[in-house]
Formats: C-alpha cells, structure tokens, sequence
C-alpha cells in the first residue's frame, strides 16, 4: 500500500508536469490540446536521440531535448494552429487530433515501433524504511519537485508568469493592461512544451519508450487537468497526483490493464458531480 | 493489372468506401450539422462490429455467443447498442464545454478497446473474433463481393435519405441554429441539450451499423482493426476533404480518401523491404498532413455547405431574377 502510495507520487509528478501546459494552453489558446501527450513523446525520444545515438551524459540529452521540443512547438504553432485561430477553437481541437497522429507516426517513423530504453541492465533498488525505490525513480522524484517549484516561483514571482495568470483569468483585461498577447502565446508553448517533453523523459526513464506512450498519457493529463479546474495550473498539479495515486491503487481492486480507464472513469464521475473542477474555476 | 484486378479493387472501393461513408455521414449528423465532437467514432464502430459478431455466430466456447441471430437483427443490434453507448456518454458531458465530450468520446473510445482486449470470456481478447457469418454467402458464392457491395451502397443510401429528410425538417434546422449559435437556440425555447443528444445518439446508431457492416465482411474482428487511426480519425479526414455539413459531401469525402489511403498502400509496397515496418508510419503522416492542408486551404471541404433557402423565395423573385437568368 505504502508502496503503491510512492509509485502514485511518482507517477503522479509526471502526469502534473504534462498537465500544467495542457491547462495553460486550454485556457490561454482557448483549445484542447490533444497533441499534448505526444509532446511528451517527442521529448522522450529527442533525449533518446541525444543519449545512445550520439553519447551524450543523460542531463545534457535531457535539457538538449526539452529546447528542442520547445523548438518545435513553437514551430507547429506558427504553421499550422496560428493560422487557423481565427476559425476559432473546434477547428483548432481536430488540428490538433491530426498533429498528434503526425508526430507520433514519425517517431515510429525514424525510431520505429519497438520499445526502447536510455540505459540498459537492471538497477538495484534502494530499500528506505521498507519501501522500494530505484535511485532513478528518485531522481524523476526531486527533478518534478523541483520543477513544479520552478512553475509556481515563475508563475508567482516573475513579470512573465504573472501575464500568463492574468491571460488565462481573463484574455481580453489583459489586452487592454498592455500584454503583448501574442507574444505571450509563444512562452505560453515554451512553457508547456518545455514541461512535457521533461515528463516524457522522466516517463522514459521510469519505464520505457514506444511511439504510444504519449497517446496513452493524454486521458491521465486530460483528466488531471479537468479535476484541476481547466485552466487553474495548481489545480492541474493536484489534479495529477490525485489521479496518479487513484490510478495505482486501483490496481489492488482491479486489473492492472485497466489503469488508463481509471482516470477516465473518474473525469466522468466528477463532470457529472461537479464539472467547474474540485478547486474552482469556472466550467 | 488485370481486368479481374481491377474490378476486384473496384469492389473492395466500393465496400470499403461505401461502409466509411456509412460512419462519415453519422459523424456529419453530429459534427456537421449540430458541432458536437466526437473524437470516438471509433469506440461506436466496435461496439458495432463486436455485438453484431457476437449475436449472429453459432456456439463459440472462446467467447460469448450462441445467439444465432439473423444478420439484419446483428447489425440492428449493433446500431442500438453503440446509440446506447452514446446515450451514457452524452448525458454527462452535452451540457458542459464542446471540449468535455471530446474528451470524454476519447476516453470511451480507449476504455472499449481496453475491454475487448481483456475481456477474454466476451470477445476472446487478442486473438479476435473469426467465423463472423457472411449473410447468403452460399447463394452468391464467387459473386459474393459484388452482392456486398450492392448491400452496403443500399444500406448507405437508406442512411443518406433518412438524414436528408430529417436536416431538412424543422428538426435539422434546430441542430443547425445549436451549431451556429446556441444561446439563439436556447432563447427561442428549443431544449438544446436533448436535441444534442438525439444527434449524438443517432450518428452513433450509424456508426454502429457501420462497424457490424465491417464486421460481417471481413469476417473476423480484433482489438487491432480499431485502432483510432483506422476507426477514428480517418473517418474525420472524410468529413473535412468532403466537406462537412452535407451529406452528400460526406460520401464523396469517404470515397476520395479511401481511394488516396489504399492508393498510399501501393506505394508503401513499392518502397523497398527495409522500408516496409515504417511504410505504414508514412501513410498516416500523408493522411495527417492531407487533413492540415485542407484545414488551411479549404476549409469548407471539397463540396462544401449547402446553402438552404426557404421555398417561398423562388428563383423567380425579385432581384435574384437577373442573377438566375443571366
């Protein structure tokens, strides 16, 4: 149980990183963002890139990646979202359905569909207090503490995160106080990319890559994200560690395979109870 | 290739694109003409396609059966379940933001297939569903694919003439005032959020009917074929090259992609055998990239909306004469 309980943290740090862009972006670009989880995978797979193909130490692959995959979220939304934004936010939705089956085919495109690893050979895990844990799960776990610190100093304390706030509060307010909007959409994508392919790494790390892995992680972020309050990136960072530790304890009831339906069932569930999400904002 | 080649793609066109069609025009029920998005179209087309294998076959000890029903009574069976589906799913979600029942057709569209991939004793898991009955297989024979053929272009036919009476009644032009602008809707007394569900639950009937179609086609059936590449986005590619919004512009669409989807399959085939795992990657890329370019280039699809005027206003009148005649 204790056990189940740490992996859930773990987990649940992964899923919280995604699912701060996913509701920054909802709120700020005014669309779902269904391309998220494979983000997250492009990040992971970047790092690959850095790490076995050309040898790097695994930190540089990781930061080298999570530029990279900033990079190209960037340049996704110049060509394809931002055309498309003045036709407004469902058009938007189903453009980014086909990115997402876009970027995940050319991973499997160039690193083809088999599993894949950073490092090979299995790791002793280190015993604390009777509880399992391997010295790289415990690095994904002060790297995400870290990291979310990171997102609420910045979003707190910076000029930045404080236009990004009043932007997802109320875009047209922060129009008209002189917030170059525009261009705050471009850190909006740095910001939520740059998490997401961090996430997409520490997933890497934890398990393994496949081409999937994204698709697969976009109902835990989705509902993460929901649970939050869409919009509300505190929210999302609960919202992630609810369903992550909802979705490993389920496992002493239910069947493993039937862990992604978990976060499913409990979106639905809170959208029939209380859809403006547990820790307000507005539906 | 040969004649006999040639005529068997055309079959295969015809079927294939026929049964497509089928699922495309449900989704323009219900994105075309109301904006509702369904991202799970292909969660409806397995519930489809596995309650119509399971209620037509004979006694199978790998999964459940032994129904034995007639073929029409599977495929109805398969249309009501997956509007069933749809019906739970809608309530939930079809009062909140467009984006939650995006997500949430999704999340349904996962859960199934995680089901049907685990649910040994319902649908024998990954080793599929085989021996699926081909309806008067024994009377048609070697012609088999022709007689299917005419069955599916009847049945998509039946499907166009029904939605075509409905959007053109008062009904349909309710879904369309939801679309255009719901609170318009709402202020003029119309109770939008069950006209949102009985389109969401009708284009999912279709969508069944449309899997149990496939299902009795092929014959055998697996938690593979349902990929969301294959069931899902596809069938939204459709949608938008054919132009949403009109039926007509739906079957087009359904054909015309189809044919450029089995079309990237020769030339998947033609690349060198190293090649071959990552042929299938680049396919849908191509769709993927299809899809963004029409998005950006013409939205309004190939065909596009089709305008409707009231009947009062006749070519004849006013100044639309000059117009009309010239």
């Amino acid at each position: 149980m204790a056990q189940l309980i740490l992996y859930g943290l773990i987990y649940g740090g992964i899923i919280s990183l995604g699912a701060i862009g996913l509701t920054l972006i909802a709120r700020i670009l005014r669309f779902s963002h269904f391309a998220h989880g494979d983000m997250m995978a492009l990040g992971a797979y970047l790092a690959l890139l850095f790490r076995v193909t050309f040898g790097f130490p695994m930190w540089v692959s990781a930061v080298a990646a999570v530029v990279l995959t900033a990079v190209a979220a960037v340049a996704i939304d110049r060509v394809f979202y931002k055309p498309l934004r003045r036709t407004g936010p469902t058009i938007l939705l189903i453009a980014s359905v086909g990115v997402a089956l876009v970027l995940r085919h050319v991973i499997q495109f160039f690193w083809g569909a088999a599993p894949q690893v950073y490092q090979r050979g299995v790791e002793r895990p280190w015993i604390i207090m009777g509880l399992r844990i391997r010295p790289v799960q415990a690095w994904i776990l002060i790297m995400a503490v870290l990291l979310v610190a990171g997102v609420w100093l910045f979003l707190q304390k910076t000029k930045m995160g404080k236009a990004m706030r009043a932007m997802a509060d109320n875009m047209d307010l922060a129009a008209v106080s002189g917030i170059d909007t525009e261009r705050m959409i471009v850190w909006t994508w740095v910001l939520g990319a740059a998490l997401a392919a961090a996430a997409g790494i520490m997933l890497g790390l934890d398990t393994q890559l496949r081409p999937a892995m994204g698709w697969l992680m976009l109902l835990p972020l989705f509902a993460a994200a929901i649970l939050g309050g869409l919009g509300n990136p505190y929210g999302a960072i609960a919202g992630g560690m609810i369903i992550a530790l909802a979705q490993e304890l389920s496992t002493l009831v239910f069947n493993t395979a039937y862990k992604p339906a978990v976060s499913f069932v409990l979106m639905v569930l809170l959208l029939l109870l209380r859809p403006q999400g547990l820790f307000g904002g507005r539906a | 290739m040969e004649w006999g080649g040639i005529v068997g793609y055309g079959l295969f066109l015809l079927i294939y694109g026929g049964i497509y069609a089928i699922s495309a025009l449900g989704l323009n029920v219900q994105w075309g003409y109301t904006g509702l998005f369904n991202i799970g179209v292909g969660g409806f087309f397995l519930v489809g396609a596995y309650t119509s294998a399971i209620m037509t076959k004979g006694p199978d000890f790998s999964h459940l059966g032994g129904f034995g029903q007639p073929f029409v009574v599977g495929v109805l069976a398969g249309g009501v379940l997956a509007a069933v589906l749809a019906l739970l799913i809608g309530i939930p979600t079809l009062r909140l933001r467009g984006d939650y029942l995006a997500i949430a057709t999704i999340g349904i569209a996962e859960t199934l297939r995680l089901i049907v991939t685990n649910e040994q004793w319902l649908t024998a898991g990954v080793w599929g569903i085989g021996g699926i009955p081909k309806p008067l297989f024994s009377t048609f024979g070697s012609a088999y694919n022709a007689f299917y053929a005419v069955l599916v272009l009847a049945v998509m036919g039946l499907v166009y003439f029904a939605i075509e009476r409905g959007i053109r009644s008062p009904w349909g032009r309710v879904l369309k005032a939801i679309r255009e602008d719901e609170t318009v809707a709402q202020a003029v007394g119309k109770d939008i959020f069950r006209f949102k569900l009985q389109a969401l639950v009708l284009g999912a009937f279709f969508m069944g009917v449309a899997g149990a179609l496939f299902a009795h086609f092929v014959g055998y059936i697996s938690p593979e074929a349902f990929e969301p590449m294959n069931a899902t986005f596809l069938v939204w590619v459709m949608l938008i090259v054919g132009g949403s919004g009109n039926s007509k512009g739906a079957i087009l669409g359904a054909f015309i992609v189809w044919v450029i989807w089995s079309g990237t399959e020769f030339v998947a085939a033609a690349l060198p055998p190293t090649l071959g795992p990552r042929a299938h990657a680049l396919r849908i890329i191509l769709i993927g990239l299809l899809l963004m370019i029409m998005l950006l280039v013409r939205p309004q699809g190939v065909l596009g909306e089709e305008r409707q005027v009231s009947k009062l206003l006749r070519p004849g009148d006013g100044s639309r004469q000059a117009s009309a005649g010239g």
